[in-house]
């Protein structure tokens, strides 16, 4: 179980935390304008990373703040939290 | 009690407390501090299981929690009965029922016996090859198997023990009080580490407690008394607790782990009453000292398995620790020298040694020669080929090996015994390790996997770690620990110490007999009764990862977790195939590490605790007024009101017939409530819900669907304008936390612009919705001062008003299709007000209603419930809601999905109304729909997802999803039941009122 350092609360245990996929998936500005593939693409493609990957958390029992996390997912090693809106402080 | 198996009075047994116990139906006695497993041998009883596959007789091998075959069943059975308990690790108590598992009629005489003989037949995967066809039958062959083979009975009453869950935090976690895990906890606590230091056994001291040799001495004193000494001195030690009886079960990520510790297993039986059982451990701990030690090897041989035949390090514990002899005529069998510390510390105590069997070449290190000097009969190069003995081992056969190790040559040597020690060397035990996710690497001098990687902030030390005399021990102990908890120094760094260095190995995984391997019956793993020729027909077969081998052999599979037979597996695969054992990799060791009980997990969380149950303000009220209860998510929610001698089915009619003939009252304060203010509220709502909301007049209500973005249904519910930048939205009851999830979601992440707050107000109101032809009436009674009429107070709008001075709200909205009152007040004036409305009501015959008639009466009018006439796979435009979806709005969640070419086309599932012919039948929820029964297969167009009787319009009324269904209005349809097929007309899933005339009557 991961301790996770909250952005808004500091370090909590895992189990106050919701995991909410892939981070950095903008929801389109005009769907209206999207063919189905370009729709399809935002509403049901996702990254399945073995190694860093970037994802949306919320604090749901806590602050319940959403916030994006860096994460190695071969060993769950949390490389970095930030909120939402701001660039990954790494690559 | 045969005489003369105990020994010495022993310093861990309290030998003048005699316990009673029952094994089998028999009495025994033991003493206090015995095992299960020690009071037997010392009883002589050696055979106490049979085998999984072929019942072969099986006794005590290990004298610790890797015991593959005492596994028995406690306490009969009563409600405190417990399956595949090690008879290795229970601690007898006057009162104590034990039983022989997996053996019928009983242990000595046992009809699956048969499976031995039949044993050619029963190779490897045999279950799977035999039984797996046809699938239709494996039903039958189950019930067969499952009598036969089922290792324990699980108990059939509830659990009456006490369990409870506490979580810890501490500095430095060590695991395994023996010699490396009690410095290594006395260090960090003197170090101001705030330290737990746990052990699975009752007393600290692991294996050098009872090490008392000369071959291991500490500043001049025997190991053993020197650890004595430092445990006593434990207890003035600061910021050091201790928890015995206390096994880990898991370790995972973030150094969290999981222990069992065991508080009354060992007490007699009127002493564990009240008490707590076990408690499961949550620790989470900065730093964690694995010290959990080895366990010895087996060797693989033919016959290997027989009663009489105990790994040596046990056969030395069992007479060092609880003074028992486990046999009077022994052998031992080694590829090492920790054999012959068996073999000495036994003939110091008297015990006759018949020989020592070395599969190594004579051996010149202090202890051998220590042990050919008292005069023990070695064979060097030799190896065992066969056993004799059938409930108990009688002779063993023994002949040269080989160079290579692959062939025995020569004649056969017999010699008696009735007791053979076999140790093979040592295993460290890194199940924990590799749980918290740790990479093992290969030690090809010793044969073992040590951990290489450490994934958090642990260390491993110890034999643990493939450390195995005293000497290298304590020297990397003081070497590794000052690195690992940043110390200059240890109080360990000066002693003086004399311990015996292994200088010669040999290891074979599968030591050859003179019989061809396929005569031979070579056990790796004791319990599931896999062989060396098991795992090579499987090799055979075509399988190569290590983990299917374990699957289709069963290897390693059992309560034991292979902890004896995982390495000599791979051994023989690495042998077979050719793979280097570095390469070929281990099983993933998962958690738990020993077996926990249910108990233990679910702590307090059982019955009444078992999960949150929410109530309403007025729930007493229903409870006095005999209602029925359903769960709807943690709700308790009034299901219907029984009056005396009614069925369901009677209340439900009564109720829904008075709700629109006279009045009805219904508790609705479950449904869940978002308060939304902020300046942009009504551009928000626009943008969840489907219709549109800027032009929603204060104090007016709408009803809203909410999709999700693929287009699908989520939610539905009223929303109502409280004032120009303040709205109140329902939800419905089971959806509410995960609509409000959800809400915030899109406005922390996608519309951060947005002024828009959200606050879950669910509980603070209590909501009473009075319906029916007599509503006004009653709502004008109880709120004299409130203008109810149509101009002034219409269907859809709001009302602030007051009660007895207390604020509350009131809209008129509908979910029954009768005009009706919802009054919204502060959750602890709930039940008063709801008193107020039934005695107003009074005279209007008000009748009170559950969830069950709620549903009736929306059916009749043809509303949804979301979750039960839809399941996520369905558009507003499937559900015939088109009115709902605005064309105007340029965007709302799940716009787009809304004409995506699968959501566009026409023979979708549909919603539709269903009636039967006969108006009588009512069709069972969840019946499949069809168009022809004759065509096979048989095409199913969709399910009934709701169907009652109609009282108000006397005959059967459904709502289903259909194939096509929009198109279908009129269409005779099938469905086919278990013993009839009813016949049903598509139809309009408006069944009464369509002109909604009764919301205004
Ligand atoms: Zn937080």
């Amino acid at each position: 179980m991961f301790i996770i350092n909250c952005p808004y609360c500091g370090e909590r245990e895992q189990s106050e935390f919701k995991a909410g996929g892939e981070a950095h998936i903008e929801r389109p500005k005009q769907p209206t304008e999207l063919s189905d593939d370009q729709w399809a693409e935002y509403l049901f493609m996702r990254k399945n990373i073995k190694g860093i990957q970037f994802e949306r958390w919320v604090h749901v029992h806590g602050c319940r703040k959403w916030f994006n996390m860096v994460r190695d997912t071969t060993n769950d090693q949390i490389h970095a939290v930030y909120k939402m809106g701001e660039k990954p402080p790494i690559k | 009690m045969p005489k003369n198996l105990r020994i010495n009075s022993s310093n861990f047994i309290d030998e003048t407390t005699r316990v009673s116990f029952k094994f089998d139906g028999k009495t025994y006695y033991g003493f206090k501090g015995d095992t299960l497993a020690s009071a037997l041998i010392a009883n002589g009883i050696h055979l106490v299981a049979r085998s999984f596959k072929y019942h072969r007789p099986r006794g005590i091998m290990t004298a610790g929690s890797e015991e593959p075959n005492a596994i028995v069943q406690i306490n009969g059975n009563t409600a405190y009965t417990e399956p595949n308990v090690r008879a290795t690790e229970i601690e007898i108590y006057d009162g104590l029922e034990a039983s022989s598992q997996n053996c019928w009629p009983n242990v000595n005489f046992d009809i699956g016996g048969i499976n031995n003989i039949l044993s050619p037949l029963l190779p490897a995967g045999f279950y799977y090859k035999t039984f797996m066809w046809p699938a239709s039958f494996w039903e039958k062959y189950e019930y067969f198997i499952r009598k036969s083979a089922g290792l324990g009975k699980s108990p059939t009453k509830p659990d009456p023990d006490l369990y409870e869950h506490k979580y810890i935090h501490c500095d430095v976690l060590v695991i395994g009080g023996g010699i490396s895990g009690i410095m290594a906890a006395k260090t960090a606590a003197e170090n101001n580490y705030k330290t737990l230091l746990l052990d699975e056994k009752p007393h600290l001291g692991g294996t050098t407690i009872y090490q008392s040799s000369e071959f291991n001495k500490i500043n001049n004193q025997y190991s053993s008394k020197w650890l004595e000494n430092e445990i006593s001195n434990l207890k003035n030690i600061k910021n050091l607790e201790i928890k015995t009886r206390t096994s880990v079960a898991a370790y995972h990520g973030y150094n969290f782990l999981l222990a069992r510790e065991n508080l009354t297993d060992h007490l007699p039986l009127n002493k564990k009453k009240d008490k707590i059982r076990q408690r499961l451990l949550k620790i989470r701990a900065k730093k964690v000292i694995a010290a959990t030690g080895s366990i010895e090897r087996p060797l693989i041989f033919n016959n290997n398995d027989r009663p009489g035949i105990i790994l040596s390090s046990a056969i030395k514990k069992y007479s060092d620790y609880y003074g028992v002899v486990c046999g009077k005529e022994n052998i031992l069998f080694t590829n090492n020298d920790s054999a012959y510390e068996t073999a000495i510390s036994l003939f110091n105590k008297g015990i006759k040694i018949n020989a020592i069997i070395d599969i190594r070449e004579k051996v010149n290190s202090e202890i051998t020669n220590h042990a050919e000097k008292i005069g023990i009969k070695i064979y060097n190069s030799y190896t065992i080929v066969d056993t004799s003995g059938y409930r108990r081992i009688k002779e063993v056969s023994i002949m040269k090996l080989s160079k290579d190790g692959q062939s025995v040559t020569g004649s056969k040597i017999k010699i008696k015994c009735n007791c053979l020690g076999i140790s093979g060397g040592w295993t460290p035990a890194v199940h924990l390790f590799t749980q918290s996710g740790g990479k093992l690497k290969f030690d090809n001098e010793d044969n073992v996997f040590i951990p290489s990687k450490y994934p958090s902030d642990q260390i491993s030390i110890g034999s643990c770690n493939g450390e195995f005399d005293l000497n290298t021990i304590i020297k990397n102990f003081n070497q590794n620990i000052k690195n690992f908890l940043g110390i200059d120094k240890t109080s360990f760094e000066d002693l003086k110490i004399n311990s015996t260095k292994e200088i010669l190995k040999r290891n074979i995984w599968l030591l050859p007999s003179d019989k061809a391997i396929g005569k031979c019956k070579p056990f790796v793993d004791f319990q599931n009764d896999a062989t060396a020729k098991d795992i090579k027909l499987a090799l055979r077969e075509g399988f190569r990862s290590i983990e299917h081998v374990k699957r289709y052999t069963t290897t390693g599979m059992g309560t034991d977790q292979g902890k004896l037979g995982n390495m000599h597996a791979l051994g023989i695969i690495s042998d077979t195939s050719g793979v280097k054992m570095s390469d070929l990799g281990t099983t993933t060791f998962r958690p738990p590490y020993t077996p926990l009980t249910f108990g233990t997990i679910v702590g307090r969380n059982v019955g009444e605790f078992f999960d949150i149950f929410r109530k309403t303000p007025i729930h007493d009220w229903h409870v006095d007024n005999n209602a029925e209860f359903e769960n709807v998510g943690q709700w308790k929610r009034a299901w219907y009101y029984p009056k005396k001698g009614e069925s369901m089915f009677d209340a439900v009619q009564r109720e829904s017939k008075a709700a629109r003939d006279g009045a009805g009252i219904l508790d609705a304060s479950t449904l869940g409530k978002i308060d939304i203010q902020g300046s942009d509220a009504s551009e928000f709502l626009n943008r969840v819900y489907t219709n549109a909301w800027s032009k929603l007049a204060i104090g007016k209500c709408r009803y809203g669907l909410m999709l999700n973005e693929d287009g699908m249904v989520y939610d539905d519910g009223v929303t109502t304008r409280l004032n120009e930048n303040h709205y109140i939205m329902t939800t419905t009851t089971g959806g509410a936390a995960t609509v409000l999830g959800k809400l915030e979601d899109y406005l922390q992440t996608e519309w951060p612009e947005l002024d828009v707050y959200l606050t879950s107000v669910t509980d603070h109101f209590a909501t009473i919705s009075v319906c029916g032809p007599n509503s006004k009436k009653i709502v004008k009674k109880v709120i004299p001062d409130l203008d109810l009429s149509d101009e002034e107070f219409p269907h859809m709008s709001f009302k602030n008003a007051k009660i007895d001075n207390i604020k509350c709200r009131v809209m008129r909205i509908s979910f029954t299709g009768e005009q009706s009152y919802e009054i919204n007040i502060q959750a602890n004036f709930g039940k008063s007000v709801w008193e107020k409305c039934m005695e107003a009501g009074k005279e209007f015959n008000i009748t009170p209603y559950g969830t069950e008639t709620m549903h009736l009466l929306r059916a009749e009018k043809g509303f949804i419930i979301v979750g039960q006439d839809t399941d996520a796979t369905l558009t507003p435009i499937d559900l015939q809601m088109n009115w709902i979806v605005s064309k105007k709005k340029y965007d709302f969640i799940g716009k787009r999905s809304l004409y995506r070419s699968d959501t566009i086309r026409e023979d979708r599932k549909q919603l539709v109304g269903i009636v039967t012919e006969d108006p009588r039948e009512v069709l069972e929820e969840g019946a499949q729909i069809v168009a022809d029964v004759s065509k096979k297969p048989v095409e199913m167009l969709g399910h009934i997802t709701s169907s009652y009787f109609s009282p108000n319009l006397n005959k059967s009324i459904a709502l289903g999803v259909v194939k096509g269904g929009k198109n279908m209005l009129g269409k005779k349809l099938f469905i086919p039941m278990k013993n009839k097929i009813i016949s049903v007309h598509v139809a309009d899933p408006v069944f009464l009122d369509k002109e909604n005339k009764r919301l205004n009557a």
